[in-house]
């Protein structure tokens, strides 16, 4: 038993030794979402708090947010996150992909798949209440006539 | 990070082992995602090969995954709909943008990039999910028609009650009706909006 502890312990301290990138940037992109859309505050700050960790070149990590393993199952996500879709370099799809991007975003929303479940039971201030759910789906449908 | 990891280095060891079984898991679906797609690539490579791609032919390989994918849907059949989306992707892969005019490739180009996302999606999802991006797929295929033409007659069809009624479109390459948005819930909900002929 205790040489099965030692044996972890020297596990989980090596592999925080493993070295993995870091998803963040210190310069926000002219391709930004945000930055090129004229959206009020409120709204701006909505996209922020509850997407742009795993869908930017941003992320705002949590304290164990680079301890692996977690961070490695952060990473992941972010990963999927981004291929999907990248608020940083928004303005480099193409205007097709950008209205199905933006189509998208209003599905996933109104059905309650986005944000993930998982990522608002660490980050439950990230959640949207129907009420900022409504006027986020106002707001984009209006981009998206 | 490093002041914090101490105190909480008890709670973070008791959770390690677990987490490390859930990521090797994940990492063997990873694997297995990527030898499907290797074969994918093989097969795509054999279909580019044998495919006599002019004029409105061209597009014949699209249609008929397009029409795969609708049929499967107007069935409620959510596999052959996934397998349908892997080959329109693997189908749109193969199109040759080059041999259509010049100053519409860019178009063509954008649409056939978000097309074959669509695809993908379609490829991977429960079946109201492969509906709402068969039904965005639609107008993209439509406007591909645009450019590219068509190797048959197609009607386009349009049911007003989709998505909450704000309504859904999808061609389909008869003119009767068998709703794809719906499939048996509301099969005859739709009606000829407009025919692209050859």
């Amino acid at each position: 038993m205790k040489k099965a502890a030692i044996i972890i312990l020297i596990l989980s301290i090596g592999i925080q030794f493993i070295p993995m990138p870091k998803n963040q940037s210190n310069e926000v992109p002219k391709t930004d979402f945000l930055q090129t859309i004229e959206a009020p505050v409120n709204i701006q700050q909505m996209i922020k708090a509850s997407c742009y960790d795993c869908h930017s070149n941003n992320t705002n990590y949590p304290w164990y947010g680079r301890v692996r393993p977690f961070a490695w199952l952060l990473q992941q996500h972010i990963d999927e996150g981004k291929d999907e879709l990248n608020f940083s370099t928004f303005q480099e799809y193409s205007g097709r992909m950008q209205r199905e991007k933006i189509r998208s975003m209003i599905s996933q929303i109104s059905d309650g798949k986005m944000p993930l479940k998982e990522y608002l039971w660490m980050h439950p201030e990230a959640e949207l209440t129907n009420d900022e759910k409504e006027q986020l789906i106002k707001y984009l449908e209006k981009l998206n006539p | 990070m490093d002041t914090k990891q101490s105190k909480k280095m008890k709670t973070t060891l008791l959770t390690i082992g677990l987490a490390l079984t859930i990521i090797s898991c994940n990492n063997s679906k990873t694997e297995q995602k990527a030898a499907d797609n290797t074969a994918e690539t093989a097969a795509k490579a054999e279909n580019t090969a044998t495919n006599d791609q002019e004029g409105g032919k061209a597009i014949t390989p699209v249609l008929d995954a397009y029409l795969a994918v609708k049929n499967a849907l107007v069935n409620d059949n959510q596999e052959e709909a996934a397998k349908a989306g892997g080959t329109l992707a693997t189908a749109l892969e193969g199109l040759d943008i080059s041999q259509f005019d010049a100053d519409k490739q860019t178009e063509l180009q954008e649409i056939v990039e978000v097309a074959k996302n669509h695809g993908e999606h379609i490829a991977e999802s429960e079946i109201g999910h492969q509906r709402e991006h068969f039904e965005a797929l639609s107008q993209d295929i439509k406007d591909m028609t645009a450019i590219v033409g068509t190797d048959r007659a197609l009607y386009y069809q349009y049911c007003p009650m989709y998505n909450d009624n704000k309504g859904g479109m999808w061609l389909s390459a008869s003119e009767e009706i068998k709703n794809p948005l719906f499939g048996a819930k509301m099969m005859k909900c739709g009606k000829v909006q407009e025919v692209i002929s050859l």
